[in-house]
């Protein structure tokens, strides 16, 4: 079974602070991590490698140090990774990532399965794997909270939706997006850290992908961020001082009053 | 080349089990005041089988002028294919400006695969959809990095633009009975892709959380110190017949589980009321509360964050506030 699964490298967004004043992220002294749920889209591959044999493949789409996350993923257990790096790729939206991805993912042959991440924590849109999947027509499974079995060219699964879990049959080859039910990640082994060190990685730009550069990047996305800014909060709060009995039961009864008057009771 | 005039805004209705959707009415809202702006027609799309007449004459009530209906047995469940090739060959045949649809676990998957079949952006999770007044453009606006910022996005040259809204986000749009529309049936493409995937069970959640839906919230954060002291806003909750939600610290701790979440990683909910317990108010948790009606916040922190979106803030410890609360209001019930 050969599976080809999408990285992000993403900053570690817990630790994010933002330029007040500007509206940009500071991101000096915040690491570069991988992207916390693709984790799970790797775990998921090397399971399914481990039970039926076969290739696992990262890539990624990034500047030059985006390298580091596809070592993270072969320290993991992955068998190769491709770094897809150009200056034209710069700026994408999901549309031209989604593209740059599919094209890569055509590149390398003949394949079984796509196993993305639900979604990137710093995009946070959940759009490139159905996006990939529309690329190369290909049937796709979003949210997949198990992998009941993949065999004669069919994966059944099972699909978080609102309302339950829908059981699916796609046929192969076929893109996935998971959840994190799916598998619980792996930490890297010493001896993969030492192949992950050694692993040589291909870096492919736009050339290598057939790919005019005005497709790709930001060039090539359909959307265009016009204006950022930080979101501001404001209601004119009444407040009330409990910190004794008398005040408490002041602010009591206003709440009390408040919501007789809006019919909340 | 000529460019097709792209006109009308699109929602995207979506159904189950021959009903439409609730989430389909709060998109209506959206669409109605994003189609007024461009002085243009609103159009539902719904996609498929056997729904209801009255769901679909329900459609325009809320504020559709036409609902587009594309009907299949194959059609009958969600599935990526078919459903694409019915959204993507309306889209090619009526041109619409604007199309949006629910940031649901379908809208989410149907979006991104038919804007890439028909070349044209998508923007997720938008917050805030307006027009802008010199050019008439979509301004589509979402939290991004974690919430930290808004960014606005536009679709400057494709067409259409397309935009998913996170559900709960908006109030359903009203309903005006005997409001005028029509239905059009459309049949869809004749070679509909079905066979590469297969619905071959459903395994239902056992437990309904009513909390996306409640209308009164009761929310903890982590000044309620352990899950011990979980009954103590349960006893608030029950007074006000209010669904218990939760902050990210409190679930990531275990006092209460994920489906209580509320904000940008956990649910959005549009209560008409909001209580919240112990919570600081991070903008995180804010992405998922902050379009309540009412807001009511307890914390001994004066200048909590959560005091800047609430109309009325106690000042106090939770422990002693609560108690006193819980006995005012089953007071003022039983008084009614
Ligand atoms: C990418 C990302 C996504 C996130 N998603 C979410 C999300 O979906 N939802 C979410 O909630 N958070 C989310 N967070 C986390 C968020 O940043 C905050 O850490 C979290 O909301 C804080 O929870 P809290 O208010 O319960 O805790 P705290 O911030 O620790 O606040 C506790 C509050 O309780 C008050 N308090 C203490 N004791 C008492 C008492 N006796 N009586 C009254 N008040 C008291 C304190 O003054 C304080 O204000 C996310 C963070 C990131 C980075
Ligand atoms: N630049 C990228 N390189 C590789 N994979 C990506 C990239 N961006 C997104 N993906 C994949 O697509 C998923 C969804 O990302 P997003 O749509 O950006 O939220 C991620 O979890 C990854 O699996």
């Amino acid at each position: 079974m050969r599976i080809v699964v999408p990285i992000k490298q993403v900053p570690e967004t817990s630790a994010v602070r933002m330029d007040e004043a500007t509206g940009t992220m500071i991101r000096e002294g915040v690491e570069a991590i991988v992207n916390p749920l693709d984790l799970f889209a790797i775990e998921a591959a090397l399971r399914l490698r481990e039970s039926g044999g076969g290739q696992v493949t990262v890539i990624s789409m990034g500047p030059p140090k985006a390298a580091k996350a596809l070592r993270e993923a072969i320290a993991m257990g992955a068998d190769s990774g491709v770094l897809l790096s150009d200056k034209a790729f710069a700026g994408a939206d999901t549309w031209a990532t989604g593209l740059v991805l599919a094209e890569a993912i055509r590149q390398l042959g003949p394949f079984d399965l796509v196993i993305c991440g639900e979604r990137a924590t710093d995009g946070d849109t959940g759009q490139v794997g159905p996006g990939i999947a529309s690329f190369l027509d290909l049937p796709v499974a979003t949210y997949v909270s198990r992998i009941v079995s993949v065999a004669d060219g069919v994966a059944r699964v099972h699909r978080l939706v609102e309302d339950g879990y829908e059981v699916l049959d796609v046929d192969t080859p076929a893109v996935l997006t998971v959840v994190k039910e799916v598998a619980d990640p792996r930490l890297p082994t010493l001896r993969g850290k030492q192949r992950a060190k050694a692993a040589d990685l291909p870096v492919w730009g736009a050339a290598q992908l057939n790919l005019p550069a005005d497709a790709v990047g930001l060039a090539g996305s359909p959307t265009r961020v016009v204006n950022i800014f930080l979101p501001k909060v404001a209601r004119q709060c009444e407040k009330f001082p409990a910190a004794d009995e008398a005040g408490i039961a002041q602010a009591a009864d206003r709440v009390v009053a408040l919501l007789k008057e809006r019919a909340l009771l | 080349m000529t460019r097709p005039v792209h006109e009308g805004v699109w929602v995207l209705a979506e159904q189950a089990g021959g009903r439409v959707l609730g989430v389909s009415h709060e998109l209506l809202a959206r669409g109605r005041s994003l189609a007024d702006k461009r002085r243009t027609a609103l159009t539902a799309v719904l996609i498929g089988h056997n729904v209801a007449p009255a769901d679909l004459a329900e459609l325009i009530e809320r504020g559709a002028d036409r609902v587009l209906v594309m009907d299949s047995p194959a059609l009958e469940h969600f599935l990526v294919e078919p459903h694409a090739a019915c959204l993507s060959h309306l889209i090619r045949e009526h041109c619409p400006e604007i199309v949006i649809a629910a940031a649901t676990s379908t809208g989410r998957t149907l979006m991104p695969y038919v804007a890439v079949q028909v070349h044209t952006g998508l923007t997720a999770d938008c917050t805030v959809l307006d027009i802008d007044p010199a050019s008439g453009a979509l301004l589509q606006t979402r939290p991004a990095i974690g919430g930290n910022i808004m960014a606005t996005i536009r679709t400057s040259e494709h067409r259409p633009q397309m935009a998913t809204v996170r559900p709960h986000s908006m109030r359903p749009a009203d309903r005006t009975p005997g409001r005028k529309g029509e239905v059009l049936r459309v049949s869809p493409p004749e070679a509909l892709p079905a066979g590469r995937m297969r619905r071959v069970g459903f395994i239902p959640n056992k437990e309904t959380h009513p909390l996306a839906a409640a209308d009164a919230v009761v929310a903890v954060g982590r000044g309620i110190k352990k899950a011990d002291n979980i009954p103590l806003a349960q006893k608030l909750a029950d007074a006000l017949d209010a669904a218990l939600g939760a902050s990210r610290d409190v679930v990531d701790r275990g006092w209460l589980s994920y489906p209580h979440q509320i904000g940008l990683s956990g649910k959005t909910v549009t209560p008409r009321l909001y209580v919240g317990l112990g919570v600081s108010g991070s903008i995180q948790h804010l992405a998922g509360m902050q379009t309540a009606e009412t807001i009511v916040a307890v914390n001994t922190d004066p200048d909590a964050q959560i005091f800047h979106v609430a109309d009325v803030g106690i000042v106090g410890n939770l422990f002693d506030v609560v108690p006193v609360l819980v006995k005012k209001i089953n007071a003022a019930r039983s008084a009614t």
